[in-house]
């Protein structure tokens, strides 16, 4: 599978995803932010990072980027795409996931380990998970709580597009386990037509039991049935 | 502009040093070299009054590439990979400016290791706060911790480590200091001395702007009721910027086209100039119109003067500019020729086509004041204290109150706001004796640890110096690590009065005897005099940030309990000393009496057998017995991993405080498997090690008979509520 990163002078995730890619050979290009034109690829990733520095809301800035504008043509014509953390907030300003993530409910830097589940396994990300299998990823940011207007939100539930929500150890999904305040414990959420997945969680940080944990691998896995 | 008598007071410089300046530059200095003069010899920069002790530390080993006097140190840890490393405190601006100092602290401790071209992998941090009651305290928490993680999750570095303290002495001011770790190729280290004459040297990175000016001097002073009024002289930072110039400055270094490199940190591009010159003993002629400037009308004073953060300069190869000039070009930063490398010694600068100020180089550097300032010697305190006579109090109050209370509280409220994991290498995270990074790509691993014991080097320095060493060093053995190293940052109030001198001095001469007894050498480090406000100085805070090596990642072990059944074997001897222990201040308030005892050569021995014991995989889990005793080390165990311990009650110590809070040194915890206890003691009696075992792993409940069970619930909640209710 031909995948490619997007690569901002602040993104700094990007790495720890190439070589989460490389593990499972994937053959990956790293895009720089400058270039006009995209390899080809079935996977295109906007990685975790602070893109542009973020100082203004995060991701407004790369989501007018010129890379951007391909990204978007690729992503509508069916290319798969991933936005994880700062990924997921560009994608959303750039309106091809709809809604917006808003600072965490505390107001502050988040980084742990949490607990999600594949609640919606039947796409292209999460086939080899099983259907509300309990998860162990980590989260660090300060922009995570999804936030969308209650028809989008509905239409979410409705038509199965929230692959992931945070939940405890046990899998109950409750405000406690709620981390960064997110409606209805989203922690992911795909296009109508699932092809583009943003999700806050980094699953390319799981993906080695000496370090971390190994729950993030079957989402590369997936990628590759 | 004439120099008037306020005008050298206000530069922080003493009448004799003035007449020193006159005397050395041969005439009165004007306004820009009176600056110079003021950035470079003031405390933070000169060292004028510890470098006369700092000579005495051990400083070399067969694993040191680089000790202290560069950029940061460089150790060898085998196969062509070295460890970067250095600890540096940002006190002053983090008391005045809590998010930017802590921010910039930690922007600047990062250059330092990558100037000298290694890829950071680990940030550190120790913070020490004034009492919880103290009305500043919270907002300086919040700030400090929020600018901490500010500008390391930004960059993309992980906050792996650290140690968070709150004692009144540092209500009026706080430390802040910040450690880094770089991984680089032991063939591709780049150092600062400047080589050849007629090179250029290029400024790269952000513009100088007006923040920061005379930083150093300010962190060089006592505060008083004005302190507030300081706030312009903090710099501002930008972690995006650093990111993309730590970048720019990693693919530079492929190349050769770097003679030297230096950071532009305190006294900016003064400080840079005249290091790289005075290392390389040559002149530097700086043009000053060509400093890339953030506003117009900016003075050469400013500009030799400010602290912008996030800059660098370059010596570079000839015809070399070009192709380095793209690079940062790519990377959106300024890159700018503004002098060359001269044979005049001098540092010689000009504006608009005339010479503005002119100085000889050693006048700045190796003629710089130098001071053995008077010190007194602290004598050992008594014991007068008969635990007899105390109010008696439970055990398991004791216990409660001791980990609810902030110092001993969980810190996941601070270390949550640390991205840890990014990098992908942290095979242990914060919470535990040490942190562990993995080598990119490779098997091995570091471990690193940042230590401090301020109320045992206030009782009697000489001893409390050689505790943390010790400290450091048991923490990384206590993951598995073997001890390689330490960078240290030396904390203390006004040097000018002989009893801080004196604890510093003593401080030094207890590091001194721990690091040659353990062959653990200093390779960097950083004092910080003036802490202190209106003659009120801090207690002594020397912090020791440590590094170990592990050869295979896997073989990590952490103070997690693994298996019901196991048993935990104390290594080391309980005497039950309670001076200065965590028991006698949270519970008593008594803060007197003498620390407890070093015993070098039984931390040797005993450190040494454990990581024997750790590498022949016999111990399942393993931790280091320190503040709190006994007692919390075996409640820190049960906390993090779920399990409980059921403890033995002491046969010998008559006294049951002293048994479980006793902070005597030299001791481990291990949790062994029944099946491999033979092997143990077996080890153990062949290098004469006291042990002893002192509890079994159990579920769900911490407890010893007769005194108390609680459940790991009731534990873990006790110990997690203070930080969240503050």
């Amino acid at each position: 599978m031909n995948s490619s990163i997007i690569v901002f002078p602040g993104s700094n995730c990007d790495r720890d995803i190439a070589v989460a890619l490389k593990k499972f050979q994937f053959k990956n290009t790293m895009v720089w932010h400058k270039d006009v034109t995209l390899p080809k690829s079935d996977l295109i990733i906007v990685p975790g990072g602070f893109s542009y520095g973020d100082y203004l809301r995060s991701g407004a800035i790369a989501a007018k980027s010129n890379i951007l504008n391909e990204v978007i043509k690729k992503a509508n014509d069916g290319c798969l795409v991933l936005g994880i953390c700062n990924g997921f907030q560009i994608l959303t300003e750039t309106g091809l996931l709809k809604g917006v993530l808003l600072r965490n409910k505390n107001l502050k830097f988040l980084g742990k380990d949490v607990y999600v589940k594949a609640v919606n396994i039947n796409n292209k990300f999460c086939n080899k998970y099983k259907q509300d299998q309990v998860l162990r990823f980590n989260i660090a940011h300060n922009e995570g709580n999804y936030f969308t207007n209650s028809d989008h939100l509905k239409e979410l539930e409705d038509k199965n597009l929230i692959p992931f929500k945070y939940c405890d150890k046990k899998g109950n999904i409750n405000e406690e386990n709620n981390p960064n305040g997110s409606l209805n414990n989203i922690a992911g959420i795909f296009n109508d037509k699932k092809n583009i997945l943003g999700m806050m969680p980094h699953p390319e940080r799981m993906v080695d039991q000496t370090i971390s944990g190994d729950d993030g691998i079957n989402l590369f896995t997936s990628l590759l049935n | 502009m004439k120099i008037t008598n306020s005008i050298i007071e206000k530069h922080g410089l003493k009448a004799d040093e003035y007449s020193k300046i006159k005397e050395l530059i041969k005439k009165e200095p004007n306004l820009l070299e009176l600056g110079i003069f003021s950035a470079m010899w003031n405390e933070h920069c000169s060292y004028k009054s510890s470098r006369i002790h700092l000579k005495s530390l051990p400083t070399k080993g067969k694993q040191v590439i680089q000790g202290p006097g560069e950029n940061a140190g460089v150790i060898d840890i085998g196969d062509d990979d070295a460890i970067i490393f250095k600890i540096e405190s940002h006190n002053h601006p983090s008391y005045i400016e809590p998010y930017q100092g802590a921010a910039t602290g930690v922007g600047g401790i990062l250059r330092d290791v990558f100037t000298m071209g290694a890829r950071p992998i680990a940030l550190l941090n120790s913070i020490h706060f004034g009492s919880p009651d103290h009305p500043k305290t919270k907002a300086l928490l919040s700030g400090v911790v929020s600018g901490i993680g500010g500008y390391g999750n930004c960059i993309g570095i992980p906050t792996v480590a650290g140690e968070t303290k709150f004692d009144s002495t540092y209500n009026e001011n706080i430390l802040v200091n910040a450690m880094a770790v770089g991984h680089a190729n032991k063939n591709k280290i780049f150092y600062s001395k400047a080589k050849g004459l007629n090179k250029s040297v290029v400024y790269v990175g952000s513009k100088t702007g007006r923040d920061g000016i005379h930083g150093a001097s300010m962190a060089s002073a006592e505060f008083d009721e004005n302190s507030e009024d300081k706030r312009p002289t903090v710099q501002v930072g930008d972690p995006f910027t650093e990111k993309l110039l730590m970048e720019a400055c990693l693919e530079l270094m492929k190349d050769k086209s770097i003679i030297s490199i230096q950071d532009m940190g305190a006294a900016g591009l003064t400080s840079a100039s005249v290091e790289m010159a005075s290392k390389g003993e040559l002149g530097i002629e700086l043009y000053l119109d060509k400093v890339p400037c953030r506003e117009v009308g900016m003075t050469p004073y400013e500009m030799m003067l400010s602290e912008s953060q996030e800059r660098m300069l370059i010596i570079i190869e000839d015809k070399k500019e070009k192709e380095a000039k793209k690079i940062f070009e790519k990377w959106d930063l300024d890159f700018a020729v503004i002098g060359k490398t001269t044979d005049t010694n001098n540092l010689t600068l000009k504006f608009e086509n005339e010479i503005i100020g002119e100085i000889p180089i050693d006048a700045l550097a190796s003629k710089a004041p130098l001071y053995d300032r008077k010190w007194t010697r602290k004598k050992l305190p008594k014991k007068e204290i008969n635990i007899k006579d105390l109010k008696k109090i439970k055990l398991e109050d004791a216990l409660l109150k001791i980990l609810s209370s902030p110092n001993q509280s969980n810190k996941s409220w601070i270390t949550e706001q640390f991205d840890q994991m990014v990098m992908t290498d942290t095979a242990q995270r914060s919470g535990a004796d040490a942190a562990i990074i993995r080598i990119h790509n490779k098997k091995k691993a570091i471990a690193v640890t940042v230590d401090s014991s301020a109320n045992y080097c206030k009782a009697h320095p000489l001893t409390g110096g050689k505790q943390i060493v010790c400290e450091s060093w048991r923490n990384l053995i206590s993951l598995g690590a073997k001890p390689i190293a330490i960078t240290n940052c030396l904390n203390f109030g006004n040097p000018e009065n002989p009893k801080v001198m004196g604890e510093f001095a003593e401080c030094l001469m207890g590091i001194k005897e721990a690091c040659e007894f353990l062959d653990f050498p200093v390779v960097s480090g950083n004092v910080s005099f003036y802490n202190g406000t209106n003659k009120k100085n801090i207690d002594p805070t020397p912090v020791i940030g440590g590094v170990g090596l592990l050869q295979i990642t896997e073989n990590k072990i952490n103070h997690l309990l693994k298996k019901e059944g196991n048993i935990i074997m104390q290594i080391g001897k309980t005497f039950g000393h309670l001076y200065q222990s965590i028991f006698f201040k949270e519970i008593y308030s008594i803060t007197e009496g003498p620390p407890p005892e070093v015993n070098l050569s039984n931390e040797k021995n005993n450190g040494e057998v454990v990581l024997k014991l750790i590498n022949n995989k016999l111990v399942a889990s393993a931790h280091d017995v320190s503040s709190g005793g006994l007692i919390i080390a075996c409640a820190e165990m049960c906390m993090t991993s779920g399990y409980g311990l059921k403890i033995e009650k002491p046969q010998k110590l008559s006294n049951l405080m002293e048994h479980c809070f006793g902070e005597d040194q030299g001791r481990y915890l291990l949790e062994i498997d029944p099946i491999n206890i033979p092997n143990v003691l077996k080890i153990l009696s062949a290098n004469n090690i006291f042990n002893e075992s002192i509890a079994t792993v159990q579920k769900d409940y911490f407890e010893m008979s007769s005194e108390f069970k609680i459940s790991i619930n009731d534990l873990y909640k006790t110990n997690n509520k203070w930080y969240n209710n503050y």
